[in-house]
Formats: C-alpha cells, structure tokens, sequence
C-alpha cells in the first residue's frame, strides 16, 4: 500500500492504496468517477483517456502510485458548470452514439486542439483521423466525431 | 425549432454521456458487492477429467469456488437456441447440450469450467488462476468445411459428423433447368468472413439475491432484458418471472452480440444465491474475444445465370455457415430464414435454390451481428451481379437495372413479399451524388499518380421490422416478435412512454419523444422516454433487426391512439361538444371552428381529478398497445465506393462513398444518417480490415486489439449520404429501419471497387494490403 495525494478536478484527493492500482482503477472504484471507462485491456480503445498535468493519457496504463502530486482531469471535470466546447460539439454534430467511447473521446480530442493550437499547426480532417487512431468508436465511423472536432476547434 | 417528425433535433440522452455521468452495468457497486472470474478451458476440445479447487479456495478473499456439476445439480437448464429449423429430409436440428459451466467436455477455447467469487475482482481473478482443472484433450477443428469432412473430430454426440441441419429453399429442378438453359452462367465460390462484433463496452453483470423475499435482480448488458428475464425463467430455472427484475441501464453498444443470454449472466445469477452476495463481472476485452457471439462466417458456392439480354434467369446458392461450439440463441435463424429468403436482392428472379448446412466446430458461438444473415446474402448477390456485368461486357449499373423489381407487393421464390420500394430512384441518386460520368476522367487523373482508381456498386435490399408471430411462428420461431408500448400522460400532461425496445446508442430516448410531442402538441421536455427495466415496463421484445422504428414506435402509435380516443371523449364531454369535433393541435384540445379549448394539461387534470367526467369513463389516462407486425419491411438502397489502390503496395485507400437508401418515413435525419455512418464503417471493417482468426488446434489468433483490426479514424471516409425514400405501406409511421444498411450494403461495394481497380475478381474479404497486392500480381 502506498499513500498517494493528487488532484483530481481540482480537488486534493489522497488515498492509501494498493502499488498496482491502475488510475483508471483509482478514478473508477476509489473516487467512483464512473465517466472514465476502460473498453480494452491492451491500451489500444482509448475510452480511458483523462489529462494529467493537462496531457492526454490512458489511464488504463497508468499506475495511480506514479501520479503523486499530480493534477488530473476527468471527463466529469472538463468543464466548470457549462459545457466545454467540445462537449457542446460532440452533441451538436451528433458526435456520439452509445456513449461509451464518448468520455474518452472527448478527452483526446481537447488535447488534439490544445496540442494544435500550442505549436500553431491547421488541424486538418486528416489530421484530426490521425491523431484519433488511439481512441476506438464502433457506433459513428467517425464522421461525426470528426466534425464535432473540427467545429470545436474553431471556438476552443 | 420544430421537433416532430423529419426534425434534426439534439439528442435528449446526450448530456448525461458527455459530462460521464452515463450508468453503465459496471458503474453500478451494490452493497455486500463480490465479484465473479471464471475458470475457462485453454483447450479447444477436451474432456474434463478433473477440477481441483482446494488452492483457489484457500486463497485471500475468496468466498466460493463452483462448478457445472453443482450448477446442473441446482437445476438450472441448458442454454437454449431459440428458432427450431427442419432438414429438408424432416428431421429436426441437432442441437447439442449447453450448460452454462461446462461439466463433462470444453468445446472452445473459452469454455467455461468454474467461477472463482471472491471480495475483490484481483482476488477472485487470481484465484481463478490456481483452480487446477484435469484436462484430457480431443483432436479440435475451427472451420466449418473441415468439421463436415469424414473423420472430422466429434464435438457433440447427437449431431453426427457435426451437422446441425441440411436445410433447402426454393425449387431445385425448376432452378437447375433454368441455368441448363441460360446463355451466360456466372459461377463464384464466396466466402463471407468471422467477425467480431465488438461494442466498446464489454459485456457485464450485477446479480443480487434478496433472502428474505426470494427475489433476484439482475444488471446486465442487454438489448432486449425481458426475453433475458423470460429465458432465464422459464428455460435456465434462476427463478420464476415475478422473482426476477432484470435491468439493463445504459448499453454500450450491442450490434447483436447482447441479444443473447451467456452463461456468465446466469452463472452469477446462480452464484448470487449460492454464495447469498452481490455477485458482479465484468468482461476484459480478452474475454470479449474469446466469449461474446462472432458474426457471419459462410462458405458458398453460387452460380447465377443470364439470358442472352442479361436478365437473371436462375440462382443456385450452396452455403456451409459455422455456428460454433454451441447453439446460441438466434443462431439456427440467421444463415437460413434471415439470409437465404434475401438471396433475390433487388431482382425479379424466377428461380432460386439454396441450400444450407449448420455446422459445429471448437469456436466461439456464432450468431446475429449487424445484419444477420442478410449481409451475407447482399454480399453473394452484389458481388455476383458485378463479376457477371464483367464477364458480359456489361454495364453493372444497368444490368442491376435491367432486373430491378418494379412492381409491389412482389413475390420472391424465397418466400418474401416485398411491400414498397423504388430501386431505380436510389441507383440513380446515387450515381448522381456519385458523379459516375466523371469517374473515367478522376481514374485518369489517378493513373497519372501511379494510383488505381476503381468504382463499385451494391444494390442491398434488406427485411426488417421483426417480425410478424405468426408467420415466424410457422418457420420455427420460439417467440412472437411484436412489440408493446405504455402511454402515461401526468396530471400535468406530462407524458411518460414505457417501451419494450431497448436504446443503447440509437436515440430512442429523442426519436420516440419526437412522435409523442408532435402528436400532442407538447414540448418535447415533456416527454420521457422509459426503457430497459423489467419492473417499469411490463414487456417487450428489445431491440435488434432495425425493429424498433418499424414495430417499437408502431406500438407507441397505437397507444396514443387510444389516449387521443379517451382525451377527445373528456374534452367534448367538459366542453359540451360533439366528439368529432374535438381536435388536438397546438397544445390544445378544441373544438373545431370554435373558441372553445382546453389546454393539453387541463385534460390530463380532468381525467386524474374525476370531477366531471362522462358517465362509466374510468379516471386516468394510461393506454397500453402491443403492435404485432402485418409483414417485415424492406429497406433497400444502392451504395457506391470509389478506391484507389497503390500497386507497389497493395495498400487501398477509400477515396469516395455514397450511399443512398429508402428507409421509409425518417423521424430524426440526424439519428438515421448516424446509423448509417456506423453501418458503413462496419461494412468498411469486414471488406478491408476484420477477421476472426483461429489456427488448426483452434486457439483463437486475433484476441486483442493488437491482433484484430477495428477500423480507425483514418481508415475511414466522410460519407455521402443521401435518402430517396418511399413509404412503407404495413406500420402506421411509414417505416422501414435504418440500424444495418450500413454493414448490408457497404462490403459488396468495397470489394467490388477494388477489384474493378486491380482487374481481378477474385479476391476474398478482408482485403488487406496483402491479399490486395497478390490479387494484382495474379490479374497481371
């Protein structure tokens, strides 16, 4: 067991936990933030995806025990009252189906527009369906997804 | 905003999925939670010799350890396929045992033998690990034409040689004339290749045994949880209906593969009681892969003549369809009744035969996915049509056309009547959307890039609305396929829709809203959408075969006709008026050319308060329908795929797809387009990307996203999607069903664009860079 302090959506959380806590584990069963969801067991679906320390990352893959001192943002988290831009996007684009993905989606995707924004690049279409090659949907076939991002771009 | 029918209106559910405040089955913890690992064979074939528990059982947290011998002791009964087919000789399908744990012999690898409960998931999954299981180990076979070969292992006692049935459609002799007399015969041998249905959220369950009631509820994954509570019931013996609430909250995707109750489900229904805890599991995609039903799966031989104007004179289909190591649910259904009765496409065909045989073999249970059987038969029919316009010099646009069914009702020689359709309308968008007369100049532009450009076609027709009983009934089917609806209106003139189908990412929570509102007059804010409990709704048949359009919001129609009945005798009666007069628009029930109203929630007052209403009228306003379909609907479209291919490498890009479909009477275009996105891109998946995989010994190769190619983001396109529609004329909306088109019409297209490309018809799906680049080494 090993005592972690972190912040989680703004709040300091600290728990006593076991070494091989995953943080999608962490935020799920220890906090219940249930809006982090784990879709694969090989890193590879993307549903998992929160920002620590303001980067995407799969929690799935994350030891909570390595986040000591961290900030995390959860889906639950992104935005303060309203919806982020991204949210509103994914809704008006009918971006989402299921909803099972769409946490995680949502996550990617504001990383894809900050990371874009930050080094001044155009977030093109095809960029927008190569950098989501970490996130998996089976509802939409992306169509959608990609206009929601595309839209939100614009407004973030 | 308007927000009746034909509207673009938001989605109602949407809110709670973008903020994660989405209940889904492993969102929910119950007090006293444990949780449940099973013990599965590694093996594809074997006999359990031995199962010894002792280790596992004295390991940290574990509070039991259980297997099929105490299950089957228990009395709960084997899994069950649902629809009894015939052999053309009479005999009925030969459906081998199924129990929920396995007791004697393990069949696939995945098998279930045991199940660890213990008080955390890591425990109970360790444990699992030391059960130490005796295994004496069978020769295996994992595909369908082995398993029918003589001396094939035996995998179940009563279904010698591993055939299930041989079944037949259609007139043999009539067919075989037919091509003995034809100028132009096109053969092909297709296979349609194992897929994996993968609905992003893995399957999961929460089961809880109430002692002091007797009472079980269960939390699963499920699209359709009242036939789970009736089955469970009534064939596996948890427990009697009334002592069984099954609720399955919100579903991440099903795609078919959370039709079916599996044996995890009931395990921990079983093991709830057992072990008098909270039993919870949740599948890891690993397990998904090894235990969730697979798709498709047929190997055929057709051949399809012409006459000397290219009109289709006959079609022979002979199919071999794996069903796996098991009967599951639909199974028996899908390669016959949904697949064989769809083999005349779009064309007046006067004779058809085919013939199918049910195979078992060590691999997962196959059953409906996205399409079930009818994508099959698109891909036989379209893949056929194309190769045949080829072979004589024809073109496939207007060879399709040339055999268009053109006039309705339509009888096919297997046994469907077609309601309503225009083919051509829908050829002819899409070309137009298409650009087809400029394809040879984009082919040119592409040649001079090194690439090559090809075109495709597929012209599906589909039947949906599932079903009407009766006739499913005298096909074999254990079920009748209606669909019932509850239309509460409040004493506010709120209103509340109860709903046997099940949403879990189509929408119903907006679409079925949309109809209410527009009916009454009301706010869409004030309609809610109920679903998804078995103690709140009083039963329904769930949601697959793009039924719940056709024969879901049927029975929500029929309904609110009775509540318009009711509400128009309150309103003559206060307002002293006659009853044909009343009229209901607006927000308001009226007297026609009048002054003379009612608000919309002064009625749902009347009808509570009971203060004045008419003679012998009971109080209240709740009607309740149950929509028993005339017909099955029939979808149809034409799509168009546009690929270039990179000869040095074989690698296939998707540079143009158009779609164009009649789906009847469209409620929500935003909705329906996305169903079709979703459809294509599995369609996408199936032509170029997916593929179940198993060796010989019939270990499963593609267990992982590593190993299984899910179709990304840039392996896709923005599609073009477009709707040239005609009214269904058998439910009161008008609608055929847009869920499958998608994964029905789009691999034809696919393949048939790629082959045009690289000038080789023969070429098997999935068409990976690989397969692509030695199809054109073989064409060159």
């Amino acid at each position: 067991m090993t005592n972690i302090t972190l912040t989680v959506n703004g709040k300091s959380v600290s728990r006593d936990i076991p070494d091989e806590t995953l943080l999608s584990e962490f935020l799920r069963e220890h906090l219940r933030l249930t809006g982090t969801h784990v879709g694969c067991d090989t890193s590879q679906c993307g549903a998992c995806v929160v920002h620590v320390d303001g980067k995407a990352a799969k929690s799935c893959t994350t030891l909570a025990v390595a986040l000591d001192g961290a900030q995390v943002t959860t889906i639950e988290g992104l935005a303060n009252g309203d919806l982020h831009p991204m949210q509103e996007a994914f809704t008006e684009h009918h971006g989402l189906q299921c909803g099972f993905c769409t946490p995680g989606m949502i996550m990617a995707s504001v990383d894809i527009v900050n990371r874009y924004k930050a080094e001044g690049r155009t977030l093109t279409e095809k960029a927008i369906r190569h950098e989501l090659e970490g996130n998996i949907c089976r509802c939409t076939g992306y169509h959608n997804i990609v206009k929601a991002v595309e839209s939100a771009a614009a407004k973030m | 905003m308007s927000t009746g029918i034909g509207a673009r209106v938001p989605r109602k559910e949407d809110k709670r999925f973008i903020t994660g405040k989405g209940r889904y089955t492993d969102d929910i913890r119950t007090d006293n939670q444990a949780y449940a690992a099973f013990v599965r064979s590694p093996h594809a074939h074997a006999r359990i010799a031995s199962i010894d528990t002792s280790d596992a059982l004295a390991m940290d947290g574990v509070i039991d350890v259980l297997n099929g011998k105490q299950l089957t002791g228990d009395g709960i009964g084997n899994i069950i396929c649902g629809w009894a087919v015939t052999s053309k000789d009479g005999s009925p399908m030969n459906m081998g045992a199924w129990s929920a744990l396995a007791t004697e012999k393990v069949r696939y690898v995945g098998d279930a033998v045991a199940v660890v409960i213990a008080e955390t998931q890591a425990q109970a999954r360790i444990a699992a690990e030391a059960v130490v299981v005796d295994y004496d180990m069978l020769p295996a076979v994992a595909t369908a034409d082995k398993a029918l070969a003589d001396g094939a292992p035996q995998i179940h006692d009563n279904a010698p040689g591993n055939l299930i049935y041989d079944w037949e459609i259609g007139d043999a002799a009539a067919t075989d004339a037919a091509l003995a007399g034809a100028a132009h015969v096109t053969e092909m041998a297709l296979t349609n290749n194992r897929l994996s249905p993968n609905p992003m959220e893995p399957r999961s369950a929460v089961a809880t045994y109430d002692t002091a009631e007797d009472h079980y509820t269960l939390y699963t994954t499920s699209q359709n949880p009242h036939v789970a509570r009736l089955v469970l019931s009534a064939f596996y013996n948890v427990a009697p209906e009334h002592k069984l609430r099954v609720i399955a909250p919100d579903v991440g995707g099903g795609f078919g593969a959370k039709i079916y109750i599996y044996p995890e489900e009931i395990t921990c229904l079983w093991a709830s009681m057992k072990t008098q805890r909270s039993v919870k599991w949740t599948s890891d995609r690993s397990e998904a892969f090894l235990t969730d039903a697979h798709g498709r799966d047929h190997i055929s031989t057709a051949k399809m003549g012409f006459d000397a104007d290219g009109k289709v004179v006959g079609l022979k289909v002979d199919t071999i369809a794996n069903f796996g190591a098991y009967m599951s649910l639909f199974s028996s259904a899908v390669p016959t009744y949904l697949y064989a009765t769809l083999l005349s496409g779009q064309y007046d065909i006067a004779n058809i035969h085919c013939n199918v045989r049910g195979v078992y073999t060590n691999t997962v249970p196959v059953d409906a996915y996205r399409g079930a059987g009818r994508p099959e038969a698109c891909y036989l029919i379209e893949r056929m049509m194309e190769t045949a316009a080829r072979e004589m010099g024809k073109d496939p646009a207007e060879l399709r056309r040339a055999n268009f069914v053109r006039s309705f009702p339509h009888e096919t020689p297997v046994i469907m009547t077609y309601d309503s359709g225009d083919f051509g309308a829908n050829l002819d968008q899409a070309m137009q959307a298409a650009d087809v007369a400029g394809f040879a100049t984009r082919k040119a532009e592409a040649a001079s890039r090194g690439k090559l450009r090809g075109i495709g076609y597929s012209s599906y027709i589909e039947a949906c609305g599932i079903a009407p009983s009766a006739a499913v009934g005298s096909l074999g089917a254990g079920v009748g396929l209606w669909e019932s609806a509850e239309v509460r209106v409040n004493p506010v003139g709120t209103i509340e829709v109860l709903t046997g189908s099940h949403s879990h990412g189509q929408g119903h929570e907006t679409t079925f809203a949309q109809i209410v509102a527009e009916r009454f007059g009301i706010p869409i804010e004030n309609v809610s959408i109920v679903h998804g409990d078995t103690d709140k709704v009083q039963f329904g048949m769930g949601t697959y075969g793009s039924r719940s359009g056709a024969v879901g919001m049927s029975a929500i129609v029929k309904a609110m006709d009775k509540v318009e009945a009711k509400v128009k005798k309150i309103a003559a009666h206060v307002l002293e008026a006659s009853e044909a007069d009343i009229v209901i628009e607006g927000g308001e029930v009226k007297v026609a050319g009048t002054d003379k109203a009612m608000a919309w929630h002064e009625v749902g007052l009347s009808a509570y308060t009971a203060h004045n209403l008419p003679p012998d009228m009971e109080p209240g306003l709740k009607e309740g329908a149950f929509y028993d379909p005339s017909n099955f609907t029939f979808p149809a479209g034409t799509y168009i795929c546009e690929v270039e291919v990179d000869p040095e490498t074989g690698v296939t890009e998707i540079v143009q797809f158009t779609a164009s479909d009649d789906f009847g009477t469209i409620i929500n275009p935003m909705i329906v387009e996305g169903q079709v996105h979703g459809g294509i891109a599995q369609g996408v998946g199936q032509a170029m990307l997916e593929q179940v995989v198993y060796d010989d010994e019939g270990q499963l190769i593609t267990g992982s996203y590593m190993d299984y190619a899910m179709p990304r983001a840039a392996d896709l396109p923005s599609y073009g999607v477009h709707h040239a529609s005609t009214v269904c004329p058998g439910n009161p909306l008008g609608i055929k069903g847009c869920g499958e088109a998608g994964a029905i019409g789009t691999p034809p297209a696919v393949i048939n664009a790629i082959t045009d490309a690289i000038g080789n018809n023969n070429l098997a799906m999935p068409a990976t860079p690989q397969a692509v680049w030695k199809a054109l080494q073989a064409a060159n």
